[in-house]
This record gives structure tokens, sequence and C-alpha cells, in this order.
């Protein structure tokens, strides 16, 4: 570790290329002789596909194939679960019979000369339907309610104490219900595949957060060797999870071009992106708490409710933190599952935690006003020492330091307690806070180093970059591990014949692949040493291990430090690239010894008109506890992102079902409401110094997940100070500022 | 989208004998072409009229003359509206994207056709894209519909702002048709959908809008748009409302008014103008006047906040044009 | 203006010449009217770094100048803009240099994904020239036409605010 590079502020590596319109994603990789392929989607809820009239479709000029379960290949879809997959249930198997799950569920796929002759063909295609009243809304009495499925990751229950009694002889009592929306993840890139077939073998430049796994689900869908099939995602124009699965298009683009030999570009419209790719589940949750009138906690209940659909289990954690965040003798948390006729829901930024959190943190601002106390210092109160969910000790935790500095930065000292106090002229004024909590995942990962003559050292891993900078990130790891400046590392990623990853989500990129990336440089210089020391020419020929010592980029014998040797040298010397692999190294023992995860604290100022309802964030402070920063500028950037999405959660983002037939009825960008640049202002994120030498080599705990968690509640929590008004629900929009 | 045939109109009059035979008009194509790729829009045949001299803003005699190519952008910027119509250059700026802006016609965008989720979906019924098919709004999500003006047929929002404070301003149009040419408000543009909201607006395909035309005096110098919603730009009103009046010795001598976001067309409330005559404008003669925009009100299962969102619009933009905000 | 739910007939495209000024280059193709400037620009002349969105008017993604103004490029059809000069991100950089605001935008973080990107700086010249760019309040309102979902909007006004003092 010599250059310093880990920890500096330095600018994008890929800046250029994105700046100058270079950078390719998926829809931007262009093939010879390409044909274009539209899906035609189910416009009933739940039923059966009775008739589609292909023939009056095919005969349009243009028109090259029009694929359905009529006359699709059945498919081998052989046995395939990715970490990202649910673990109970099947996923959608598309265009191999007439069931129809849910409302835009594909069914056809139209595939022409070009795009708009596909799009003219796909609205033309007549369909019959035999149809059935799905159930979409997890309140309808039709609803079931389930218990998930041991094998899905996530506990249903769990329990320590008595809470129901506790809660029942507690002073001081809190008992509410929260329903938080359903969302999109919306990202500026639709989702897209290009798919080429040459023989058997199959390239898809497809958009994904894990193309390792959009590799090995696409071989087992067709039966064929993962070696077969090669993903191609550079770029990712933002995902936050909805490309972490590999959705039902990426399937329907291989099939298109098997069917008509030819290169096929799929593309999502901005409304299909609503059906197919998974959607932040909605949450109905309860939440009861006790605590002695000087405040100290003595039950926490909390219950949990999420939709997934009815084909698959998905799961997330929407009761874990409660276990963890604050210290209880009695804790009980319960997790529900709604089967909806739906599409399977997927992680979205902070899943679980997200939901969650607005839930608790809430809760436990509306105990601070009952119990006056001012909200942080309850949280101070109930700080625990250990996780007394699992005895076992944070492997560093930081959130009250995280209150103190946040405090300072935010000002919380002016705020005046009582609800509906302070003012702006006209404007109602409200400050709240939040705890926010992510999880430190980790996954074993792989890198490759490759030294090449020119000096160059190349790092590749099957990772990914949809905006936090692991381009960046990985490269200042590279060149601070072999001592060289960033501009002599390159840095890829996206391809799946590069070394394999976990899911670039629930923040461990940086955990995972940035320790992979360490040993693999580690090994090269090893490498390099090695072919240094047997070089005749080299000033280091025949020296020991331990007679060596590296100074930036050059080895030097210790006694004879005059004449080293660099890696431009070695590399040239030896006249062919020296490959070095390496896998990151995590002691599995860790996650038995501690609980480990990141913590911060939002602090919000909002400005409420109280005319005509307008809610304004004004300021947001968030501080982060979340061990080593690699690179403080990017991750600023990435925690500001987390913090507009959560102002779009709190305030904006949900997901109309029409429940007559399941139909999404804002589909489309000016209908699903999202922050646009007027509505940010002021964001000032900063780091607490956090030395965690338990959680990686590497000391991170991740950052992308953690930004938004915490900012609903803190906005809600601001809400109810400025107003008066507790809203329970999400988002909050003008009109429950309305009512009184 | 469908196929269509495109050309280019080099005269007036070659334009209007088009349309007589069933073209149909573009210009900046913003709300056009985003409905034909829906479908919902089916035109066999465009006329692109760009090239026609219907650009010009100018100030004739007492009025300000805002010609149809004029594009959003232009009229916002222009010296002449912003000294003598500041509302109308407001209800631009908040009225769509910059982008959106520098695309979109002033008359295109008096023609934009309703803000209905179900009429974009053409496997949704829908009275105004298929006649007689039903609407899905009535008893959907029904969120952003209108509550007045509507009909069991039709429950879609008119979502154009400018239209709005021109109705305000009481600007009329001049249109021209194969045969001759006509003059009138702006206001009588619009109809109601009554039991056929597939017709919009009072003008035929072949009649071309010529220019806007906003009579100038002082009511345009007390004149302020209001426009409230969730995000701060970039969105259709929830509600939003054009005020322009002129005050005598402490009273309130001319007052109109005008909502977007409610109506099934832009909506001008003489009832709350009348309320204010003659009156101090303060806040209790205000709030008085603006109960009276609640008169004939359907609200329907998710818009009820529209009814409460309305007069407090009214008072604050009454508010801002009269300086007491 | 009454909608007929038949289908209409399905002619053979039509095919309109069509020649643009694209980044200085004169350029002639033969188009299907129904091709918007966007897909003209991505599918036929591998234009790629103009985005596609959400094809609807409601993100900005596709943003472009055409004859030095700022539009969105999803919303038009490309045979009405024979003759015009457009400027794509592809435009920018001269003799490898990047034009400040490229080069602001990498500076101040003015982005994260990179897929709004091109629409945010095409947007951001527009910004600039219309003489919008005084203040970052100004800059907000005026470049709230381009959606970042990464949230990347203090650095998008940092760079433009950056851009227009020194241009």
């Amino acid at each position: 570790m010599t250059t310093g590079m880990i920890g500096n502020p330095v600018l994008r590596v890929d800046g250029r290329a994105k700046v100058t319109g270079a950078a390719r994603y998926a829809a931007d990789f262009n093939q010879k002789n390409q044909l274009y392929a539209v899906i035609v989607g189910a416009t009933v809820g739940l039923g059966r596909v009775t008739a589609i009239d292909v023939a009056s479709v095919s005969r349009m000029p243009g028109v090259v194939a029009v694929i359905s379960h009529l006359n699709a290949p059945k498919l081998a879809y052989g046995t395939h679960k990715g970490s990202i997959d649910p673990a109970v249930g099947e996923r959608l198997h598309v265009l191999q019979d007439n069931q129809v799950r849910f409302f835009g569920q594909p069914i056809a796929v139209v595939v022409a000369e070009s795009l708009d002759i596909a799009e003219r063909a796909a609205a033309e295609l007549k369909v019959s339907y035999s149809r059935q009243q799905p159930v979409i809304d997890p309140k309808d009495p039709k609803a079931q309610q389930v218990t998930p499925d041991p094998r899905g990751r996530v506990h249903a229950d769990r329990s320590r104490g008595n809470a129901d009694a506790a809660v029942a002889s507690a002073p001081v009592k809190i008992d509410e219900r929260y329903d938080t929306a359903r969302e999109n993840h919306n990202p500026m890139e639709p989702h897209a595949t290009i798919a080429a077939w040459n023989g058997n073998r199959l390239t898809l430049w497809s958009k994904s957060q894990f193309v390792v796994n959009e590799q090995a689900e696409i071989a087992a869908i067709f039966g064929i060797p993962v070696q077969q099939v090669q993903v191609v995602c550079p770029f990712i124009g933002g995902a936050f999870g909805t490309s972490l699965r590999t959705w039902p298009h990426v399937t329907l683009a291989a099939i298109a071009a098997r069917h008509v030999g030819r290169p096929v570009k799929l593309v999502l419209s901005r409304k299909q992106m609503f059906f197919t790719t998974g959607h932040r589940p909605r949450t109905l949750q309860r939440v009861a708490l006790g605590a002695t009138s000087d405040g100290k906690l003595v039950s926490l209940i909390q219950e949990a409710n999420g939709e997934t659909s009815r084909y698959e289990q998905f799961v997330e954690a929407v009761t874990s933190a409660t276990n963890y965040m604050v210290s209880c003798p009695n804790v009980s948390t319960r997790y529900r599952l709604s089967p909806l006729d739906t599409s399977t829901p997927t992680y979205m930024r902070g899943p679980g935690e997200a939901t969650n959190m607005f839930a608790l943190e809430c809760a436990l601002d509306e105990l601070s006003y009952k119990l006056g106390i001012d909200p942080i210092e309850l949280r101070r109160r109930n700080e625990p020492t250990v996780d007394e969910e699992t005895q076992k000790p944070f492997s560093s935790r930081s959130l009250m330091h995280c209150y103190t500095e946040g405090a300072e930065r935010f000002g919380w000292a002016r705020r005046d307690p009582k609800p509906r106090s302070m003012r702006d002229g006209r404007l109602l004024i409200g400050y709240g806070v939040a705890s926010a909590t992510y999880p430190v995942f980790y996954a074993p990962a792989n890198a490759l180093a490759r030294l090449l003559p020119s000096g160059i050292v190349e790092v590749e891993a099957a990772a990914s970059d949809m905006g936090p900078g692991t381009y960046t990130s990985m490269t200042q790891v590279a060149a601070e591990t072999l001592g060289l400046p960033m501009d002599q590392v390159r840095f890829r990623l996206g391809y799946s014949v590069y070394p394999a990853t976990p899911p670039h989500g629930g923040s461990m990129t940086m955990a995972s692949v940035g320790s992979a990336v360490r040993a693999a440089c580690i090994e090269l210089r090893r490498l390099a040493e090695g072919a240094a020391v047997a070089a005749p020419q080299s000033p280091v020929f025949k020296a020991s291990v331990e007679q060596l010592e590296w100074k930036q980029d050059r080895v030097y014998r210790r006694e004879n430090a005059g004449s080293g040797i660099s890696y431009r040298e070695i590399g040239n010397r030896a006249g062919k690239p020296i490959e070095a692999q390496g896998s990151s190294d995590h002691d599995p023992e860790l996650p038995k010894r501690y609980s480990m995860h990141a913590f911060g604290a939002a602090f919000i100022e909002v400005a409420v008109d109280p005319d005509v309802g307008t809610i304004r964030v004004r300021r947001t402070v968030g501080v982060y506890g979340a061990g080593r920063i690699i690179n403080p500028f990017l991750a600023r950037s990435q925690c500001i992102g987390g913090i507009v999405g959560g102002i779009g959660m709190a305030l904006m983002e949900s997901t109309a079902l029409d429940p007559r037939d399941g139909r999404i009825v804002n589909a489309h960008m000016a209908d699903y409401v999202v922050p646009v640049n007027l509505d940010i202002s002021n964001i000032d994120v900063s780091f607490v110094e956090e030395n965690d030498p338990h959680v990686n080599p590497l000391g991170v705990k991740g950052l992308g997940e953690i930004a938004i968690v915490g900012i609903a509640p803190a906005i809600a929590n601001a809400v109810y100070h400025a107003t008066g008004k507790r809203i329970r629900t999400l988002p909050i929009r003008i009109e429950n500022m309305l009512s009184h | 989208m469908l196929p269509f045939s495109l050309e280019r109109a080099n005269s007036i009059e070659a334009a209007i004998a088009v349309a007589a035979s069933g073209g149909r008009f573009i210009a900046g194509g913003t709300t056009l072409v985003d409905l034909m790729r829906d479908e919902v829009e089916r035109p066999a045949r465009l006329i692109d009229i760009n090239s026609l001299p219907l650009e010009g803003i100018r100030v004739e005699g007492q009025e300000l003359v805002i010609g149809a190519l004029a594009r959003m952008s232009e009229v916002a910027a222009n010296a002449d509206v912003r000294r003598h119509h500041p509302l109308i250059a407001e209800s631009l700026i908040e009225g769509a994207s910059p982008q959106i802006r520098n695309l979109a016609s002033m008359g295109g965008n008096l023609l934009q056709r309703a803000r209905c989720p179900y009429f974009r979906m053409l496997d949704a019924p829908c009275n105004k894209r298929t006649p007689n098919s039903g609407c899905s709004a009535l008893h959907g999500l029904n969120a952003g519909s209108a509550i007045l003006g509507t009909s069991d047929y039709c429950v879609a929002t008119h979502p154009s702002d400018v239209a709005v404070a021109l109705v305000a301003l009481e600007a009329t149009m001049r249109v021209r048709g194969p045969k001759s040419e006509r003059t009138f408000p702006v206001e009588q543009l619009f109809r109601l959908p009554n039991d056929t909201p597939h017709l919009e607006h009072t003008i035929l395909p072949s009649e071309l809008i010529m220019d806007i035309r906003v009579p100038i005096g002082p009511r345009g110098q007390n004149a302020r748009y209001l426009k409230v919603r969730d995000r701060a730009s970039y969105e259709f009103a929830l509600v939003s409302a054009a005020v322009a009046l002129t005050q005598e010795n402490g009273l309130l001598k001319h007052v109109r008014i005008a909502v977007g976001g409610v109506g099934t067309k832009p909506w001008r409330l003489q009832s709350c103008e009348a309320a204010l005559i003659g009156k101090k404008l303060d806040r209790e003669s205000i709030e008085q006047a603006a109960q009276l925009s609640l008169r004939g009100t359907r609200p329907l299962e998710h818009n009820h906040y529209k009814v409460d969102l309305l007069p407090r619009t009214i008072v604050r933009a009454l508010e801002m044009a009269g300086g007491l905000s | 203006m009454a909608q007929s739910s038949k289908p209409a007939a399905v002619p053979a495209p039509a095919s309109d010449v069509v020649s643009f000024i694209i980044n200085g280059e004169p350029r002639e193709l033969s188009l299907d009217p129904r091709q918007s400037l966007l897909d003209v620009l991505r599918e036929r002349l591998d234009l790629t770094g103009t985005k596609k969105g959400c094809n609807q008017g409601a993100c900005g993604a596709c943003t472009i100048l055409v004859n030095g103004k700022r539009i969105l490029a999803c919303l038009t059809l490309a045979s009405m803009y024979s003759g015009a000069r457009i400027e794509t991100i592809e435009g920018l950089e001269k003799d490898g240099e990047l034009h400040p605001l490229q080069r602001a935008f990498i500076e101040h973080d003015g982005l994260q994904c990179g897929f709004c990107t091109s629409g945010q700086i095409m947007s951001g010249l527009g910004c600039i020239s219309e003489g919008h760019a005084s203040s970052p309040q100004e800059i907000q309102y005026w470049m709230s036409g381009n959606i970042c979902r990464c949230g990347a909007y203090p650095g998008i006004v940092a760079a433009v605010a950056d851009a227009a003092r020194r241009t």
C-alpha cells in the first residue's frame, strides 16, 4: 500500500466516456443485419389466452415473425436459482403455455425489419382471452396471507421476552399501522437485450447487474452449456435492483433471435418496465412500542405484510433491523406474505430496511412526542451495546456518533420541539430525524490481473457499475495494491467471460469484488517479483523474496536500492502478459462472531405550505458510519443519490393498480412521479471516521442502500413537526396535507 | 404508430384545402406524435404547417397578437408579452419543460388533448377515444380526474396551463376555414364532454388557428398564475389558478379567475368574480368568494382532495395578484 | 376529432428522402416518415450517445439541439426536420478537447450511471445559451426537464453554473 490511492477523492475514470456519449449501454450495441422485437403484453389481469390472430399480422410488410405459445419452442427451463432469485417458487416461463398470471405478462413477441413496423404489428395483434378477476390489493378480503417458507432466507417470526404482555403493561405506548406504496425502480435506461446466435452459441448485449447469473440462467432455460452463452454489459444506465434478476424479456430476445436466425434487438418500453421487471412490494405494517415514562423501551413489536406473486415468494428484510436497532428486553417481529395476481417483486434500493425503518423510525418519533423527550435523546437512551438478538458484539456501530455530528451540522438545537411551532413567513417548518442501517454483505468474488509488456495492468472481473463508480474504485484498489498510478491500470467489468463475482447489489460490490481485485493484484505482484528475479539482466536477478522491497512501481534489492526494476520493465522483458488470479479472502467465521451493519442518521428540514399543502425538502444532512470510504468524492455522490431516491419514496412514488383488472394506471414517466432538479436542494453528506478491521480486508461496509434508508421516516417526522399531521402512509402528498 | 403521408404546406390556403380533404395539421407535434405513437391518434395524412407565416408576436392597437405557430418558449421570452401580460409568460414557463416549450406551438397547446391515463390505453374503454366504449376513469383510478364539467361519459381534465391564463384574460382567437375566417373567445374553443367527449373543440379539422389576441389593459399588470403539484416542476397541475384584477379606491373593480386541473376544459369562475367586485381585497372576502368555486363540483372516489384544494388555490392566487402574499 | 377504433389498412411504409446537417456533416437518408429524430440518430446513424429514456417526452434523456435550440428528439418526426442543423453529444468534443460543460460534468460529478448525461449536457448548453444559468436556483428551474434517477442533481447544477461562468 504505497500510493495512497484508497481514500482519495479522484474523478470517475469512465467520466470521459459518459460525457461524450461513447459509453455503450445494452441498446447501443447495434448489430449488423439486426431485427427489432416488440413484446405483446396481456390485457387481462388473470386468465387464459384463447386465440391469437397471427395471420393478419404476419402478412404485414416487414414483419418477420410472430412468436407466441402457439409456435414458441418448448424450452428446457432447467433448474437455476441465482442468489438473487426467490428461493421458493419458480420463475415465469415465457410463451410456454396459455396462462395469464398478471396484467402485462408477455404473451407474444413480434419481430420486424424496423422498430416502427414491429411496434405497429404488436399493436395490431388481436388476442382473445378468457378472463378471471385478479386479486391485486393485499387489503382485499380475498387476499391470502401466508407465512414465508423457511427456505426463503428471511425469518418469519422472531421474539425475545414477552412483547405482547410488556406492551400491555407499559406506562407509555404506541400502537400504529403503516402502509408503504409499491414502487418501481424506473432507472433512466430501459431494460434492453440484443441477442445474436452463432450456431449454438449465444451472445447477449443485455442490461444486467449480474452478468454471470444471466449467463447461467439463459443457459439453463435453453438447456445449453454455460460456456455457450456470453453476456456483455459494460455500462448500466441505473438499475437500483431491477436488473439483478434475469427477467422474461431476455429469454424472449433469445427465442426471437433463434427463430429468425438474425440478431434481434428488444428494448422494453417505459410502460412495459412496470410489468415484468420487479418492483418494491407494498407493505402493511404494525409497530407497537412500550416504554417507561423516562423513555426506556420495554417492548417492541413489528409486524409486516409484504406482497408477492402467486408463483414465487419474494422475501426481504422488512423486520430484521428491528431486532438490533434498539435495546429492548421484549421484542417480537412477524413477517407474512400476500400472494397476489401480479408479477414477482424484487429488491429495490435498501430492500426491506427502507420500509422496515419507515415504520420503526416513525413509531419512535411518535413515542418521543408522547414522552416529551427529544427524538435523538430517546434513541440515545435505547442505544444497545451489543446486538441483543444474537448477543454478538457489533463489528462497529457509530449511530450515536452520526447523530452527534449530524445534530451539529444541521443545527438541531434550533428546533422548537412543539409541532407547528416553527415558521418561515407563511410556511410551516419542520425538523425530523431518523436512523439508517443496512447489513454488511459479502459474497465470494474473483478477479484477474494481467501485466502487459507495455507495463499497463489490466484487471478484469464480471462485476457491474450501475453508477456508484465501480470502475473508479476498483482502479483505485488495484493501483494502490500494485503501487501504480491510476492511469497505468485498466479495470474492466461487465463481461461474463471475466472471473465471476456476486451480484452488483446489496452494497457488497466494494467488499466482495474489491477484496478479489486486491488479492489478484497481490498475486500479480508476487508473479512479477518471480519474473524479475528470474531474468538474468534484471537488477534483482536471483534475489530472494525477503531481499525484495517495492517502492511505488519498482522493486528493489533491499540492500542495493539504487537499481530496481519497474512493472513496465518486467512486463517488457517477459514479452507476454503475466496473469494472476485472485479471490476474495474472507473469513467465513466472521459473521458468526460479529453483528455487522452500517449505520447513519438523516436530518431533514421540510417547508409545508399550510394553505395549498405543498411539501418541499429544504435541507438534508446525512451522516454515515460505513467503514472505510474508498473514494469520498464518489461516495458523497452515491449518498446524495440515495437521499434523492428517499425524497421520491417519501413524497412522490407510488405504482397504482386498477383493482378491476390489475392494470398499472400510471406506467408513464409523467405519471409515476420522481424528483426533478428543482425538488432537490442543500444536501450535506458526511462520513464519520470508522475503522472496522472485522468486516473485510478493505474495511468497507457499502453505501448504496443505506443512503435511502431513513430518509422517508425523517421526512414524515419533519412533516409531523411542521404541521402536527402524522401521516403513516407513503407517499405523503399534498392531498394528505389538506384535511384537518 | 400507423403509417401516414407527410406533406409540407407552403401557403395557408393550401394547408386548409388539404385539411378540408382529410389532412391533419401538425406543428410542434409534442402532443400529436406522442399520441400517434400510442395509436390513440391515427391520422393518415399530415400537413406540416411550420412554414406558414403564423409566427410573429406583436402589439396591434389595444391587442397583443400571438401567432399560432409561435413557440411556447418564444412567447414566454417575448418583451411585449412580458410587459403587457406577464401572466401568459408565467403560465407558459410553468407549463412544460424547456425542451417541450421550444417545440410546442401556441395553437397546438390550445388543441392538446385531454389528460387521462385510460385515454392512452387502447385496451381500456374510453368514450373520448372510442365513442360509446365507456369511461374507465369514472369508477377506476381517478385521482387526476376533473371535478367540474364532467359527465358520465368523461371526466378527463384539460391539461393546458396557458389556456387557463388566456381564458382569464378573455383572449380571443382568429381561425380560418375553407370559406371564411372568424374570431371568438378562447373560452369558446372548448366543448364540455356531455355525451360526446370525443368532440373536444368547436373548430373543424379544416379550420386553422391563425393567432391569439389578448386585450391589453391594467388587468394584465395584476395577474398571477399559481400551479399546485406534488413535484416542483415538470408535472401537470393538481389544481392551478390564473387571476387578473384591478382595484380602484381600495376596492376590486375587475376580477377574472380561471382554473386548471379541475375542469374538463379551462374553467372560468364567473360566480367567484362577481362576488368580489366592489369588495375590499382581504382574506375574508377572498375566502368567501373562493368557496363559490365549489358550486357544481362532482368529485369522484379518489379526487375529493381537489375540492379542498381548489378554493385554497384560488385564495392564494388572488392574494398573489393583489399583492397580499 | 373522432377516433376510429377500426384498424387502418397497413400500406407499405412510405419513404421520404431527408437531409440534415448532423454535427457539422451533411447527411442524406431515406426515411419511414414515422421515424423520430431519436430513432434516426440511434438506429440509422449509430449515433447512440443520445438516449431513449421514456419515448414519451417525459424524461429529457433524448435532448439534442436543433437549429441551436434544445428539444426532445423523441417527440419529433424526423421527416419534418429536413435541412435542420442538428447537434448531438458526439459533436461536442473538438480535436480531442472536451467542451467546457463536458469537463465540468466530470469535475463536479454531475453524473452517476451516465445514461441521462448526454441529455443533461445538451440541455445544459441550451440553458446557458438561453441565459438561464445565472444562479443555482435558476439552473434548477431551467434544468428540471431532465430527470436523473441516480439523483446527481447538485453536481449537474454545479457543472452548468461552472461552465456558464467560463463561457
